[in-house]
Order: structure tokens, then sequence, then C-alpha cells
């Protein structure tokens, strides 16, 4: 018979190998670039919530600024209505579709005409196409802004990922946080002996460091009406909140609905588990 | 177990119909009359948990279907359709993306539960294999799911699994393109993994169905590893003693679900995924769904090709026949103090090869996958044959009212 303390110790030592492990070469396949920042969300928590505000501000640079180069197809009008969102007024959301034109038909006489949007229509592409897209930006294709804060993330490393599903400390704005950081990371000029090809920025965040989009925003360059001041820093955050809704827009639903769910439930399993204690007070288990 | 039936029912019309087709009988006896070991702890709920999430599965996925189109031009937007604009959408679709992980991890759970229990021994070797089976379809179908959102991670996931079949010698290449419906990914793909996805979960169905015929037949394990020799003594009868134990794991794991759904939907999915399938672009990190991670590196591990697919395989093939390499006499690690300590080596294996799977495969991480597949291998092959022959186990309690009477059985979830 095998000794436990044999045994013991060939089993300590295939779970030392598989930790020791980890860090040694998780360091070696990373880029060198630095992670963002982690913000504090409204919507971030148990009681996370779009802050409506905030929102409006994010949708006044993403009208301004993204909108000149990045589509957002799954935008349509009538979602800035909608409750959860940044909730402008049903007339504020029709007078500003109809400063759009989109394209219609083909009419009666068979031909294809421009008329005003409305609400049901979605937000125009600034391109036709991809190819018309890339033409006008250097080469690189602005992504559709539509997910853009879902599809972007970062990775944060063992033991943090595993952390960031616990309640309470759960962590799911890894999108927001991080296209917030690249606002805020460009460099003027790239590190000592570092040469950049053209069309390409430095960047602190954007994993390679190269970056095909020019410094998109600056202090000072959209107005605020509300007395938030006007500083890339605000932007920042107020378009990647705003991201994050384009990105969820139910998620204020999810949140309240969930909470609901977990009371509920934990309710009906302490009901249950009270019941089958009862059942099975007299039997010996 | 399961003799004939002695349900008779009150009501003349209840007769009638019992003398035609007994399916009350059959209900009654299965799920009502059947005797329980009375000794169970709540790792056996998972059984009900599992048909729990199959049916969640099929029923979210029955209606995102009606919603879903799978065209690689319209499949993305259809899902950000579902999302965005039909009533509970993106509640449908949370649902079902994270029951698959809630499915799995129910699974990973149930079968650990048996390699713990010693579930697999005789008389139970063809039940353990139906479970195998179900394993299997499982993986299957959540892979094809995983395609269907048509994403950069669905389209590339599908590119690298397809791509396994032409490590065959000879037919592979004709094999990988009989799947793809063409020469790469692309549309006849995603329809015949979408026509597949809907079907398989029925065949799976079908297998619990086979699953817990043969369970009724041979009866349940339980910590004990001992069989029901007094029914009176040992055993309480399924209705209401299990059916509310289940029910109170069942609305417990739901808790857990509910939590990942509601609270972070996006946690065990991939950001890449959130972009649409491009084929010209390959991602920096094609890396599968967590539930496959201890399958993809052993894939890896392996510096051949066809090498890496029959290791991967094959350590579902080691499940298959491990009720014939597992020599030992004694069914519960609860009295086999060696065995004990090897399961929980075991499972940090898996979870070690787990995290290696989702790690770039560079440096130390392919040596560590290496010795880690060596050991999977090895536990199934050399320390469980060898080990029923060396090892002395505790003694094993005559029945399993003298395990309960003597308190030394519940060492896990006691209640």
């Amino acid at each position: 018979m095998l000794s436990k303390t044999t045994l013991g110790m060939i089993a300590a030592g295939f779970m030392g190998a598989a930790l020791l492990g980890a860090p040694a070469f998780a360091e070696g396949s990373g880029h060198d670039q630095m992670k963002p920042t982690r913000l504090s969300w409204s919507f971030a928590g148990f009681f996370g919530h779009y802050d409506q505000a905030q929102l409006q501000r994010g949708f006044k640079v993403f009208r301004e600024v993204c909108a000149n180069c990045h589509a957002a197809e799954k935008l349509a009008f009538r979602n800035l209505a909608e409750p959860g969102g940044p909730e402008f007024s049903e007339a504020q959301v029709k007078a500003l579709a109809a400063q759009y034109k989109v394209k219609d038909g083909p009419n009666d006489a068979g031909d294809m005409f421009e008329r005003p949007a409305r609400p049901s229509d979605t937000w125009p592409s600034p391109f036709a196409n991809d190819n018309a897209a890339r033409a006008a930006n250097g080469g690189g294709l602005p992504p559709d802004m539509s997910v853009l804060a879902k599809a972007r993330s970062y990775k944060r490393g063992f033991p943090w990922f595993v952390l960031d599903a616990l309640p309470g400390i759960q962590y799911q704005e890894h999108g927001a946080d991080y296209i917030a950081a690249l606002l805020q990371a460009y460099k003027d000029e790239p590190p000592h002996g570092v040469k950049l090809d053209a069309g390409q920025y430095w960047n602190d965040i954007m994993p390679g460091n190269r970056i095909a989009m020019p410094k998109p925003i600056s202090d000072g360059q959209v107005d605020y009406t509300d007395g938030t001041p006007a500083t890339l820093e605000n932007y920042s955050k107020d378009v990647s909140a705003f991201l994050m809704w384009l990105a969820e827009p139910k998620l204020d639903q999810r949140k309240k609905t969930g909470f609901r769910v977990l009371v509920f439930m934990a309710i009906l399993t302490g009901l249950l588990y009270a019941t089958k204690k009862r059942v099975w007070a007299n039997t010996p288990h | 177990m399961s003799g004939p039936s002695t349900y008779v029912p009150k009501s003349a019309i209840g007769r009638w119909f019992e003398s035609r087709l007994p399916v009350m009988g059959l209900v009654h006896s299965s799920f009502v009359a059947y005797p329980t070991p009375k000794n169970l702890n709540y790792w056996w709920t998972f059984g009900a948990i599992l048909s729990f999430m199959l049916v969640a599965q099929i029923v979210t996925g029955v209606v995102l279907a009606m919603h879903y189109t799978p065209h690689t031009t319209m499949a993305f937007n259809s899902v950000e359709h579902i999302m965005r604009d039909v009533n509970w959408g993106w509640m449908l679709r949370y649902l079902h993306a994270n029951g698959a992980s809630m499915f799995f991890l129910a699974v990973y759970i149930h079968i650990a539960r048996g390699l713990y229990y010693g579930s697999y021994k005789a008389p139970r070797e063809i039940l353990w294999i139906l479970g195998v089976i179900i394993f299997l379809l499982m993986m299957a179908t959540a892979f094809m799911g995983y395609v269907l959102p048509w994403g950069q991670m669905s389209f590339w996931g599908a590119t690298v699994i397809t791509n396994l079949f032409s490590a065959i010698p000879l037919v592979g290449d004709a094999i990988t393109t009989w799947l793809w419906g063409g020469y790469s990914v692309d549309n006849p793909t995603l329809n015949r993994f979408f026509s597949l996805h809907y079907l398989l979960p029925f065949m799976i169905a079908a297998v619990v169905g086979l699953h817990v015929w043969a369970l009724h037949v041979v009866g349940q394990n339980n910590p004990a590893g001992v069989d029901i020799k007094d029914v009176e003594k040992d055993s309480v009868p399924f209705t209401p003693h299990a059916t509310l134990k289940d029910a109170t794991g069942i609305a417990a794991f739901v808790i857990l679900y509910a939590w990942f759904v509601f609270f972070i939907p996006n946690f065990l999915g991939d950001s890449d995924n959130y972009i649409m399938a491009n084929p010209l672009q390959t991602p920096p990190h094609i890396v599968p769904e967590w539930y496959f991670l201890p399958f993809y590196a052993i894939l890896r591990a392996i510096p051949s090709k066809l090498g890496g697919v029959i290791f991967m395989f094959g350590a579902i093939v080691m499940l298959v026949l491990l009720p014939w390499l597992d020599t030992s006499k004694v069914r519960s690690a609860v009295y086999r103090p060696v065995y004990k300590i090897l399961f929980w080596v075991f499972i940090a294996c898996v979870i070690g090869l787990g995290y290696l799977g989702s790690q770039p495969p560079e440096g130390g991480a392919v040596l560590a996958a290496r010795i880690l597949t060596a050991y999977y291998f090895a536990h199934f092959l050399v320390i469980l044959p060898l080990l029923g022959l060396f090892e002395t186990p505790k003694p094993v309690p005559a029945s399993i009212a003298e395990s309960v009477l003597k308190g030394d059985t519940t060492e896990l979830g006691k209640a």
C-alpha cells in the first residue's frame, strides 16, 4: 500500500506545479500596454442604472465627434426616447431625426428618393460602405459602435478574473473603462526608438500601442450646457457611458428584474428547504 | 427496483385509462413510490438540476429560434434584434447563453460526484456510459450553438474545431469539406449547425430517458456505496422526500443561474464575439468556451495534430472505460483513503488543464499542459488499475441503515 504522506506529497507537487507555472508564462505573453483604470460608473453594481444626464452628454459627444466616422447601425432614433436610455422627449427625437436625411424607395415611379428621417429610422452611417469608410480614413475601418462597449475588454489576469464574478465586487464594465482610458491615452510622440508608419498613432491603451484613429477629441471641443466642465476626461467618461447604453440598452430593466428574481428565488429556496426539513424530520439520514 | 407497478387509480376513469395505457403507473413507480436511499446528500440533486437545465435550454431555445435568422449576413444582426427589439429578448438570450454554462457546471459536478462515490461500478456501467453519451451530445450541441451568433469567436472557433477532422489520414479533407458544405466555414455550415443545434437537444432528452430508465433498474448509488438491502430500513419513497430535496437543490441552483443572467451576463463570454464574423481577420487568441478548455489544453499539448485529436477524444474514452479500469471492489471514496486524495488531485489536474487551455500555448504553459495531460491519462490507465490492488479500504458498512446510524458517511453536505 502506498503511504498517505507520499501520495499527499505527489498531490501537492502537481498542484504546486500548476499554480507556480501560471504567473511565469502569463507575463511573457502580454503586450506592454497599460491597463485601463477602473472607474466608478452609475450603471455598475447591484442597483446600477444609467445616468440620464450623462447619456445625454455622451450622445452629444457621439453625435458631434464619433459619428463623423463611426456607424451605429443598430441605433434607432426612437431608442433615444426609450426608458433606461438618454430619455429625450418624443418631440426632441422627432426634431432630431428630421435633421437627418435617409434613403427610401422605390416610389411608385420606381425611383429611390431621400426624405427626412423618422424616429423609427436607424442612425444614418457616415459612409456608404466599408470601402468608402476605409478610403476616407487612411485605410483603417472605423468599427460600428452599436455593440462596441461589449466588444472591447482587457485581461484582468488571475485571480482578479475569478473575483470579478463575485456578488458585491462584481465587475462587468471592462469595455467602458477600456474606451474611456483609450481616449485619454494618446501620446504626441511615440517612445524613443519607436517608428510609427504613416496613419499610425501612439496610444498607451491600444493593444500593440499603434492605433489608426487620430486623437479624436480634446478639451473644450464639445459644448456642455449643463455646467459639466468641458474636459477630455469628462468627454471620455460620458461617451463611454453612452456607448455602454448603446451596447446594452436594457441594462436598467435587467438589473431591476434581476433583483426581484433573486429575492423571489431566495424566499422560494428558504420555503422549500423548510418544507424538506420537516418531511425528513423523522427519517434518520 | 422497478418491478410491476402496484399503482391503483382512485377514479373509475383512471382505472379505465390505466388498463389501456399504464402511464400513470409508470410515473407513480418512477417518481412517487420509487425507493431512494436515505443517505443521499445534496450532490445527488444535480441529476434533477440537469433535467431542469435541459428543459430550460429547450424552452428558451425554441423561442429564440422564432426570432433568429441562420444566415451569415443576418445572424449577428438578428441576435442584436433579439437583444433590443424582441420583448424580453435580452433575457431569453442571456438565459440561453448562460444556461449552457450552468448546464456544463452542473454536469461536471454530476460527473465528479459519480467519480467520488464510484457510481460507475457494477451494476451501473451502462448507466454511466449513457451519461458519457449525453455529455458528448451536450458538447456537440454547445459547440454548434456557440457558432450561431456568428461573432468572431463563433466563426474562428468553428474553423479551428472543424479543421481537426482534416487530421484524419486519407479521408480527413473530404470529411471536413463535407462537414462545412463547402471549402470553408460559410453559410451552408451555419445553416446545418442551426439545424443540428435544434435536433441534438431532443436526442439528449431521449438518452436522458434511457439514463433514468437504467438508473431505476439498478437503483441509485449513495455516499455509503452499498445497495439498498431492506427497502423499509434503507430507503424512503421518492415523493415527497427526494422530490422536495431536488426542488430545494434546483431553487438554490437557479439563484446562481440568475446571478449570472441578470448581473454578470457576459462574464463567461468572450468580448470578441460581439464583433461580427470576419473571415479575413483572425483574432489574436482563439479560445473556446470555458467548459471545453481542459480538452482544448490536451489537444494543444500534443505536438502533432492527429495526436492531439486522438488524445482529446481519448480523454472522453477514458470515462467510457472507467468501470473496468478501476479495480477496487469498494465504490465510495469515503472508504478509500488513498483514492479520496487522488480524486482531488485529479480534479486539480483538470482545473489546471482548464486554466492552461485559456492561456496562449507558449513557454512554460506548453510543458505544464503536457505534464497535466500525462497525469490525466495516468490517473485512468495506471493509478486506478493499480490502486484497487494495493489500497487497503476502510470497513464498509453492512447496509445503508447501519451507515446512517453510525453517521460516518455524511462528510459532504449532510442535510
